[in-house]
């Protein structure tokens, strides 16, 4: 995101179109057996690329189950512990218009790394009411986590270097539908 | 776009892009307001200051409600009953404040550039909540997050700008950002409450209210200062009522159906607005104030989160 970061090449495709689409698809079936069913559960997304795929379970749970689900939106800027390190901060709104109350909230990000984020959207979360319980899914785990979190829901374990990441690109923001793993290209 | 200034001085400093950015984090900000639990902790252990030298409602509790939201330690300094006083200097209070390592300092006074030598003096951030006839930033921002909020957009809006121009900072500061954002401005009043600055400024002028309010989309009023009537300025309270007071009668001849009503408060009631035009369908008085929290929290994030965060 900096604009001093190095540039990235691309290492190795993790997954591709079908695989992304059957890893979700999976990953709705999790969400109906653990919960035994889609009664008082909902969908909070992480921006950016989070809420695309929380729309997107949303679409497959109505397919399966045939309940409509409602997705929220979830801007942790305001939550975050490193204000001020990471230049400007951009705030994009919070935008969850149902109450949480007694719901089963499935927080929904792309890429699971330190946990930082999701410390900070439990906090967001909890701010807007009490919910019943919530549960994390996530499309990648790329593991190296800082703190005690981990994801209910995941859509592939994806072991990396620090210095590599993780790139998610969704036909809503970028096109095309793949998790490729980039480095930073040498100087 | 990055914000990179220490302070928040005035509208004129201040760039498209600059007042775009300030603009668009209050408008996400905004729901803040409406949430149960009205605070989040981006500001945590963060303090902010507001030093009052003139009297204020609206913006002091507005900084203050805004700075508690973000979870900031918010002290209130008001002149009277302070060292103030007892004669000490506004410098000398401010550089003692100062020495208490707050992170942001927002200071009122009735001396044009006050904020600016606070700037020059202090490491911390300083954000101008007026300062005389100069310039009030935050006052114009929350303006600008109303009107795009009720209208979608800026582009090719044009406002009129109602009342005592030469005395006020609103409108020296709304002048600055409408034309950055690409409005068209028109100032109206009565001739000696007209300074010539305006026009390098790019706003046209009227003197005559019926004209200045025909053909725009937001017609902003503003306080007459009536302390200014004893200077001349005006011949009576009620003459200037008669052709400068906004009625209902002369926005239905004159204005145009879906005309935004504005007034930076406090509001005389019946002399530059009656009182069915101020708490009319137009009016969007309130609607201002709201914002106004959303923005004085946009400002305070954006100077104690930039880059490097307290460093100066």
């Amino acid at each position: 995101m900096s604009s001093s970061a190095p540039r990235h090449r691309e290492k190795a495709q993790v997954l591709d179109e079908a695989a992304l689409d059957r890893a979700l698809t999976r990953i709705s079936h999790e969400i109906l057996e653990k919960n035994g069913g889609a009664k008082d559960l909902a969908f909070v997304g992480l921006r950016t690329r989070g809420v695309s795929l929380a729309h997107r379970l949303a679409a497959k749970i109505a397919q399966i189950d045939g309940t409509s689900l409602p997705v929220g939106t979830l801007d942790i800027t305001l939550y975050r512990d490193d204000l001020g390190m990471r230049g400007t901060p951009v705030i994009r709104g919070t935008d969850i218009p149902f109450s949480i109350k007694d719901k089963t909230v499935i927080l929904v990000d792309d890429v699971l790394f330190t946990g930082r984020t999701i410390r900070a959207a439990l906090d967001a979360i909890i701010d807007l009411g009490r919910p019943t319980a919530i549960q994390l899914a996530c499309l990648i785990d790329r593991g190296h986590r800082e703190l005690p979190i981990r994801p209910d829901y995941v859509g592939k374990n994806l072991p990396t270097s620090r210095r590599e990441s993780v790139a998610v690109r969704l036909r809503e923001h970028d096109g095309e539908d793949r998790v490729v793993i980039e480095e930073p290209e040498e100087a | 776009m990055g914000w990179t200034r220490k302070d928040l001085l005035s509208m004129r400093e201040l760039d498209a892009g600059e007042i775009t950015l300030l603009v668009d984090t209050a408008a996400s900000l905004q729901e803040i307001a409406s949430r149960d639990i009205k605070k989040v902790p981006a500001l945590r252990g963060k303090t902010v200051v507001n030093l009052f030298y003139e009297s204020s409602t609206r913006t002091r509790t507005s900084f203050e409600i805004a700075g508690k939201w973000l979870s900031a330690d918010v002290i209130n300094f008001s002149a009277s009953g302070s060292s103030a006083s007892k004669g000490e200097s506004f410098i000398d209070t401010a550089k003692n404040i100062a020495a208490m390592s707050p992170d942001v300092v927002v200071v009122r006074h009735s001396s044009a550039g006050a904020a600016d030598l606070l700037a020059r003096e202090l490491p911390c951030s300083i954000v101008n909540a007026g300062d005389g006839a100069h310039e009030h930033p935050t006052q114009a921002l929350l303006d600008l997050v109303t009107i795009r909020e009720k209208k979608g957009h800026f582009d090719g809006l044009h406002v009129a700008i109602v009342g005592d121009i030469a005395h006020s900072r609103v409108a020296r500061s709304d002048i600055h950002g409408m034309r950055k954002l690409g409005m068209t401005v028109t100032v109206a009043g009565p001739p000696t409450l007209i300074p010539p600055f305006v026009q390098e400024l790019g706003a046209k002028v009227s003197y005559r209210l019926e004209d200045a309010i025909g053909d725009v989309d937001v017609i902003m009023m503003l306080r007459l200062q009536q302390e200014r009537m004893t200077a001349g300025l005006i011949p009576s309270l009620r003459e200037y009522a008669r052709y400068w007071g906004l009625t209902l009668d002369k926005l239905a001849k004159h204005a145009r159906p879906d005309v935004l009503i504005m007034h930076p408060g406090p509001v005389n009631r019946g002399i530059e607005l009656a009182p069915e035009v101020a708490d009319g369908p137009y009016s969007v008085i309130l609607d201002q104030v709201s914002r106004g929290v959303a923005v004085r929290m946009g400002v305070l994030l954006l100077l104690a989160g930039r880059k490097g965060g307290e460093a100066a």
